[in-house]
């Protein structure tokens, strides 16, 4: 499904990301652990084509096309998608119309607005006809900003940070939600501090220095997490000898 | 009696092409008045509710009453238009909002074949005691942009009243648009000043609102939603002034550019008299918010799409 071969992205002549390369199969869950700082959201933003995270070196494929010059809606349209970990408030834009948009990639016999609502423990006819402004709250539009990502019935979504200041009830919706993507065929990249929401991936691969540490088991990876970066003071500079031991 | 002919056919169709039910127009429940350049043509009052209109060489004086207490339950349509390619339409009005009334006005005027049309609107507005004034002016432009449009308005809001205007000019070339409030507020009384404009072409947009915060605990906000795109020019000018203690006042402008070649300010200006107010302001003048259009962009929408969503979203 997406492969990134030697990703590196440079901005003000620091590395932010160094050599990338991970592989996510079709229909995979795999989570990106790390610590603040390493990386995680700009390996989302270079995926999605945002602008200002254009790979210095190095290419993206989805589904063997190469797709590094392609803009954020020619990744769209292919099915890519992603949801913010600070998701963008609309003035004036309702949350009804805000899911039709992303609904239009899903094609028929997809979920509606109103199901996607629910699955992200919204009751609809509370929600449908509010603005997504100011006036939600942070788990309120983060909810949205999930339900949004399901109604495009993505074949890949990159989800930043979705448990950030969640409660464990939400962390739930956040499960069945992945859940719901991958049962439908898509892959997710999830990327997350929770060990308790990694640890639903397939797989996963630990991120330090803006470096792919190692990838493999979550309960594996997380264990790694924990025992190696959670401590970790050499942000987007991991030691040579850390690298060396994996 | 009143002309029912071929303007008000023409006024009637611009004022559902901008979004009314032009069957509210001669229903007898709602309040009405329709006129085209200086001639009314039709006016229908209601219970508590009484227009009274006077036709002059460049337009009409109208004055508004609502009686103390009376609640006007259906909204109150008020259309002016100027159907020929030329002219001058002055609409000198007064509006006396009775001690505890309540009244919802919707202004439609239409210019839709303008390439030299003049619309001057000159109100005095008193909401009485306790009264409540809702008052929605939208206009609808035809696409030449040829108006120049300058509404002047002076409003009084006593004692625990509350007035809340929306300008909208989204439809059409806006033309030249040059809006002119101030609000002198009394005691507990409220305040909502909202403009929403869509700039095109060569448009020139002036807002001057004012909000003068005179009696204990008044409220005011003037907000401004303006996209200016083309060559267009906006400027934002809103002040507030604190006379009194506990009054709160709130500027709030957004200004977005579509384009190399528009260009927008915004000046606020926050005056406190009575240390005891608080004002504040906020303005942001740039183009469409990055991560707002990526967001759009990330679910399929090309970037123009997605500039189109944000703008229109931001002026509804």
């Amino acid at each position: 499904m997406l492969k990134l071969s030697g990703v590196s992205l440079f901005a003000g002549g620091k590395p932010i990301l160094r050599d990338v390369n991970l592989e996510v199969a079709d229909g995979e869950i795999h989570s990106i652990l790390g610590a603040n700082g390493t990386g995680k959201s700009t390996l989302a933003s270079v995926i999605m084509g945002l602008s200002g995270y254009r790979p210095t070196s190095g290419r993206i494929y989805f589904q063997e096309e190469d797709i590094t010059d392609l803009s954020i809606t020619e990744r769209a349209r292919r099915g890519i998608t992603l949801a913010w970990q600070e998701p963008a408030r609309f003035e004036g834009l309702t949350v009804a119309e805000y899911l039709k948009t992303a609904q239009k990639q899903a094609g028929n016999g997809w979920l509606s607005p109103r199901e996607c609502l629910s699955k992200v423990g919204l009751v609809p006819e509370k929600y449908l006809a509010r603005a997504v402004d100011a006036t939600l709250s942070g788990g309120e539009r983060r909810r949205i900003e999930l339900a949004s990502v399901l109604a495009m019935r993505p074949k890949l979504v990159l989800l930043d940070e979705p448990d950030s200041g969640i409660d464990a009830l939400s962390i739930e919706c956040i499960v069945d939600v992945i859940r719901t993507i991958a049962r439908s065929g898509g892959s997710v990249l999830l990327i997350t501090h929770h060990e308790e929401v990694a640890a639903m991936a397939d797989r996963a691969s630990s991120l330090c220095g803006g470096t792919v540490l190692k990838t493999g088991d979550p309960g594996q990876i997380a264990r790694f997490f924990r025992n190696h970066c959670q401590e970790c003071m050499h942000v987007n500079a991991p030691l040579s000898t850390e690298l060396s031991r994996v | 009696m009143f002309e029912t002919g071929s303007d008000f056919t023409a006024i009637a169709k611009s004022f559902e092409n901008s979004g009314g039910d032009a069957s509210a127009l001669l229903d007898k429940r709602f309040g009405a008045m329709v006129v085209s350049h200086n001639r009314v043509l039709y006016s229908n009052g209601v219970p508590g509710l009484r227009m009274e209109s006077e036709e002059i060489p460049t337009g009409i004086k109208a004055r508004i009453f609502v009686e103390p207490g009376a609640e006007i339950r259906n909204p109150v349509h008020l259309c002016f238009g100027v159907l020929p390619k030329e002219g001058l339409q002055e609409i000198l009005s007064e509006f006396d909002i009775g001690e505890g009334a309540k009244v919802r006005f919707v202004a439609h005027c239409t210019f839709p074949n303008a390439e030299r049309v003049r619309h001057v609107m000159d109100a005095k507005i008193r909401v009485g005691r306790g009264a409540e004034m809702d008052y929605t002016e939208t206009h609808y432009h035809g696409p030449e942009g040829g108006v120049e449009v300058l509404p002047v308005a002076r409003i009084q809001v006593e004692e625990g009243g509350v007035y809340r205007s929306q300008f909208k000019l989204i439809e059409g070339a806006a033309g030249v648009v040059k809006l002119d409030y101030q609000a002198d507020l009394d005691r507990e009384a409220v305040c909502e000043l909202d403009a929403k404009i869509y700039g095109k072409r060569n448009d020139q947009i002036v807002i001057n609102e004012s909000l003068h915060l005179n009696g204990e605990g008044a409220r005011g906000l003037a907000k401004s939603r303006i996209v200016a795109s083309d060559h267009c020019v906006s400027e934002v000018i809103g002040e507030a002034v604190g006379n009194a203690a506990g009054a709160r006042g709130h500027i709030d402008c957004v200004e977005i550019l579509k384009g190399p070649h528009a260009r927008a300010s915004a000046v606020p200006k926050l005056v406190v008299v009575d240390e005891r107010a608080k004002l504040t302001h906020e303005a942001a003048i740039g183009s469409v918010d990055k991560k707002q259009v990526e967001t759009l962009m990330a679910r399929g929408l090309s970037e123009d799409e997605a500039v189109d969503v944000v703008v229109k979203g931001m002026l509804r």
